[in-house]
């Protein structure tokens, strides 16, 4: 796509040194890595059959689709709008969801959380019907050459795009021990089936439950703050909730440590014709002073921790 | 397959004929190139894109937009680069494409309505403008020009005056009497007019009692507005002569016929094509699917057919 390829030249630019090597004062710069060429492919809209339909947790379903000529181009945080609905006065937008696994370049997986008409739509498909979709869309997460001393940290279905990227992660590492997954949520019953799947990957996996039922009894983010030696340098993935991800940017930002969250906002369309799914970004316009808009579906969903003004 | 460029080919203007009457609608087809992968836009019977201002917007702060019955609104607050960015930018591309380009402009004072309509007619490949006069006139305590008979006039001909280009003249629904508002671009010299804009809307969220939007209120489209729209249309349609676009909430072909019966000669596709990115085209090939097996000869028979 045009705009994709303009943007990674314009992301080039900011890509400056390792923040590690910056002076501490301008550690909250934007650091990101240049967006993976390979990773770029022009969106197409498709029907795709469904494979499978798994309920993986409450109200939380891992659907399986067949979309070969998606998924071959689609990259680890980049996501799908899907149409929610047929028939009489549907939602009228489609719905966003992250790519949760690609399997043999054919299949891709979603993780949804039922909670509308749209997404109750979608898990209450049975297999051999289709699913519209449109993507894949958006900057996803750049890996590093080599993985290590990575930690990936997850809330609730904000797991969803990580299993993705951490398969990738551990496929380019020689080091997997040190590649560390850390999994919130309620209950135990709401993770027991991710924790037993990235485990699976061969990621060391870390969960907390707000109950206590299962892992550390407390935020996901206090395992961040406690599990991981600061005086190291790591390398942080976060998808959650908004105050969750705020609060793993900032210590990130705070630590030096580069750190890429994938957001996610209202979209009407996904593919940067509506302008509606903006977040501020951190720098300075003529806009009140402030960061420019960032365009969550374009520029996104996938930013660098110092992009964005977290609000306080 | 019949003769598809007569078959389907409508006039706006002098030297604006559209090769079939689906068009963008403004603001929900980027500038052209998002829409690349999912529609030959060389098929399209124009391009309108996204609005213009003199100087680059940042749009308002979000949410910006929501989903609503059979609709959604949206308070954008026409986010675009800049006539300068446009040219320097935009053009290139919209130069390769063979479809007819237009430039919807919008401003805050009649003089940046004039300057824009100025420095576009010295641009290469842009087929016509259009005019947003849903902006609100600063210089006049903030009344929305599309509202008052008189300063639509007065946008209208400080438009015209400074080009060559056909002026497309796009109406906004929020107001007593759209007849008045039209005749009034119609006398200030409009080649055409469009029709509807956003409908004024809000939205709440009881839980926590706050708008879904945060610039409260936002401006509605979507299938939820296409009764107005065809209201209107037909209502401009019995006082105007010259051409009409008709806009509002179009899906399908069938919408598109009616509004054409109504007495559109040409439609815009704005809603739909964030829904199905492939909309346009998916309507063209409809189109010309219904008008060959319909007997008629051209759509053209089909514009204020409707029968009272």
């Amino acid at each position: 796509m045009f705009l994709l390829l303009r943007h990674t030249v314009g992301l080039a630019s900011i890509t400056t040194v390792h923040p590690s090597l910056h002076p501490k004062c301008i550690s909250h710069e934007a650091y990101i890595e240049p967006f993976a060429p390979s990773n770029i492919m022009m969106p197409i809209k498709c029907e795709a059959e469904l494979l499978g339909n798994e309920k993986i947790a409450g109200d939380t379903w891992r659907i399986t689709l067949s979309a070969p000529a998606l998924a071959r181009g689609a990259g680890p945080g980049q996501f799908v709008m899907v149409k929610g609905g047929k028939g009489a006065n549907p939602p009228l937008w489609r719905r966003p969801f992250s790519i949760h696994q690609v399997i043999d370049n054919e299949r891709i997986q979603l993780l949804i959380k039922a909670v509308g008409t749209g997404s109750e739509f979608i898990v209450s498909r049975r297999p051999g019907e289709t699913l519209s979709l449109v993507g894949p869309l958006g900057r996803g997460f750049t890996l590093p050459e080599h993985a290590e001393n990575i930690c990936v940290i997850g809330g609730g279905v904000g797991a969803a795009p990580l299993f993705y990227l951490t398969s990738q992660l551990l496929a380019r590492s020689t080091k997997p021990d040190t590649i560390k997954v850390f999994l919130g949520g309620a209950t135990a019953a709401d993770i027991q089936v991710l924790e037993k799947d990235f485990s699976g990957l061969g990621a060391v996996v870390l969960v907390a439950t707000d109950d206590g039922s299962a892992g550390h009894h407390g935020l996901v983010t206090e395992l961040l703050f406690h599990d991981l030696d600061p005086a190291m340098q790591w390398r942080v993935y976060s998808c959650g909730p908004q105050p969750m991800m705020k609060s793993v940017a900032r210590y990130c930002l705070d630590k030096n440590w580069p750190c890429q969250v994938s957001l996610e906002t209202l979209m009407a369309c996904g593919i940067s014709a509506c302008l509606g799914c903006v977040v501020r970004g951190t720098g300075q316009t003529d806009l009140d002073g402030g960061g420019p808009y960032l365009h969550v579906c374009k520029e996104g969903p996938v930013f660098g921790a110092g992009e964005i003004r977290w609000e306080t | 397959m019949g003769d598809l460029g007569n078959l389907l080919r409508v006039d706006i203007a002098d030297g604006l004929q559209l090769v079939n009457p689906i068009m963008t609608a403004s603001g929900t087809f980027g500038y052209g190139e998002e829409f690349s992968n999912f529609v030959n836009l060389d098929r399209l019977g124009a391009l309108v894109v996204k609005g213009i201002s003199l100087k680059p917007r940042p749009g308002n702060p979000p949410p910006r937009i929501a989903e609503t019955s059979c609709g959604m609104l949206n308070a954008i607050g026409l986010e675009n680069v800049g006539l300068e960015k446009f040219v320097s930018d935009k053009m290139p591309f919209l130069r390769t494409i063979q479809a007819p380009v237009i430039v919807n402009i919008l401003g805050d004072t009649l003089e940046e309505y004039a300057a824009l309509s100025e420095n576009l007619n010295d641009i290469k490949g842009i087929s016509a403008i259009e005019v947003n006069i849903s902006c609100p006139n600063v210089k006049k305590g903030g009344v929305a020009f599309g509202t008052d008979p008189a300063m639509v006039f007065q946008v209208t001909e400080a438009v015209k005056s400074r080009t060559t280009l056909p002026v497309i003249i796009k109406l906004s629904p929020n107001v007593t009497d759209i007849t008045a508002t039209a005749g009034a671009a119609e006398d200030g010299g409009a080649d055409a007019i469009s029709l509807i804009n956003t409908l004024m809307g809000m939205a709440i969220d009881h839980r926590s009692r706050r708008p879904r939007l945060a610039n409260i209120i936002g401006g509605l489209s979507g299938p939820a507005i296409k009764p107005v729209a065809l209201r209107m249309v037909w209502q401009v349609a019995n006082v105007v002569k010259i051409p009409i676009i008709g806009i509002g909430g179009i899906m399908t072909v069938e919408d598109v016929l009616e509004f054409m019966i109504a007495g559109a000669s040409a439609v815009e596709i704005g809603t739909a094509n964030l829904i199905e990115p492939d909309a346009t085209e998916r309507i063209i090939e409809g189109l010309h699917d219904y008008i060959e097996e319909s007997g008629c000869r051209s759509i053209r028979e089909i514009i204020g057919s409707l029968q009272t």
